[in-house]
């Protein structure tokens, strides 16, 4: 019985960290919050009635239910540990793109460059040869 | 008129920037520092050396600040590749601009610098090790026989990198452009590249110990 257990833990643990590591929205929202009022709930009712924990607990080959629910907890704070990581992973690429936007307005462009980033050393092939480089456009997107 | 950007990150390089800087200008007109946070003054150093310098506000890692060359260089119209480059010194300004030349005489997609083709690169036995190892992992999951997966000096041309997304800030981007490049089923080009392991680069440089953080951030994108 207790290898039954130990199966439907890690399909459980699987389960979660799919769900947890790909997509997210709403519908995931959701099956997060439902995931812990059910934690909730069992937490609370273990105070109350610690003999059906028990009993829930021989049932799946658990000698005890404070053991049952320490599996639980377990399944339930690894399951929060992705969604934190995937969270934080989210909120790094957005505060990524916002810096990122930020230095490269603040550059001002690459095409304000030739003329005003580098009056060290007249850079022959920019100034003179832009205007009469244009029109054709050919050779640049040759490839 | 072809126009080649070099994007070089920077972090704390203050002592060699100016000096990295220059040797590139000799060859190249067009030089962008990502200064990711330097605390230093690497940014000041970079722009009298005469390179444009972008300043994330805040520091992000080396891989966003490749990404924010990447958009930066993609901003100029008139840009047609571009040349990852390191700012520590430890690649040659020499093999770079042949790298752009064999890209444009080959049309390739992107030429990948690799110190493992020739034996002019000094380098120690575990380090060879651990980069051969990650050479043979990124050849079985994306099928490309690169010999050196983790080198800094890269050509990259216009139409590939308009397609590129770096999302791993930190230390997995390397693996992830590959992997991008892999998937866009490029046309690319290994080139023998020289590796210069000077004290300066080598106290700058990757401790092998962050080999496990580039597995663990491949593991869990």
């Amino acid at each position: 019985m207790l290898i039954v257990f130990q199966l439907l833990a890690v399909l459980a643990i699987a389960v979660a960290a799919f769900f947890m590591l790909r997509g997210g929205g709403a519908r995931h929202q959701a099956i997060r919050r439902i995931l812990m009022m059910v934690f909730i709930i069992a937490a609370a009712s273990s105070v109350f009635l610690p003999q059906i924990w028990t009993k829930l607990a021989n049932l799946f080959g658990v000698a005890r239910g404070a053991d049952l629910l320490l599996y639980f907890l377990v399944l339930t704070f690894l399951g929060f540990v992705a969604t934190s990581y995937r969270r934080f992973r989210a909120l790094e690429g957005q505060v990524t793109e916002l810096a990122r936007r930020i230095a490269i307005d603040r550059a001002g462009g690459p095409t304000d460059v030739p003329s005003g980033g580098s009056p060290a050393r007249p850079t022959p092939p920019i100034r003179p040869g832009d205007p009469p480089a244009d029109p054709p456009e050919g050779p640049p997107v040759e490839k | 008129m072809a126009r080649t950007w070099v994007v070089v990150p920077m972090l704390n390089e203050a002592t060699v920037i100016a000096q990295v800087v220059e040797e590139v200008r000799r060859a190249f007109d067009f030089v962008v520092c990502i200064d990711d946070g330097s605390t230093d003054d690497s940014v000041a150093q970079a722009r009298s050396a005469g390179a444009t310098v972008v300043e994330h506000p805040t520091n992000l890692g080396q891989g966003a600040s490749l990404q924010t060359g990447f958009s930066f260089a993609l901003a100029d119209p008139q840009m047609t590749e571009v040349v990852t480059f390191d700012a520590d010194g430890q690649h040659s300004v020499a093999d770079a601009k042949a790298m752009v030349e064999e890209l444009r005489a080959k049309n390739l997609d992107v030429v990948v610098g690799s110190r493992f083709l020739d034996d002019r690169t000094e380098i120690g036995g575990l380090r060879k090790l651990i980069l051969k190892s990650a050479a043979r992992y990124t050849r079985w999951t994306t099928g490309m026989a690169l010999t050196d997966a983790h080198n800094g000096l890269r050509v990259i041309d216009r139409d590939l990198l308009a397609k590129i997304r770096l999302r791993q800030n930190r230390m997995a981007h390397a693996s992830e452009l590959i992997d991008q490049i892999g998937d866009l089923k490029a046309n690319w080009a290994e080139y023998p590249t020289h590796i210069i392991y000077t004290d300066y680069s080598r106290s700058k440089g990757q401790s092998l110990l962050n080999s496990v953080n580039i597995l663990v951030e491949m593991l869990f994108r």
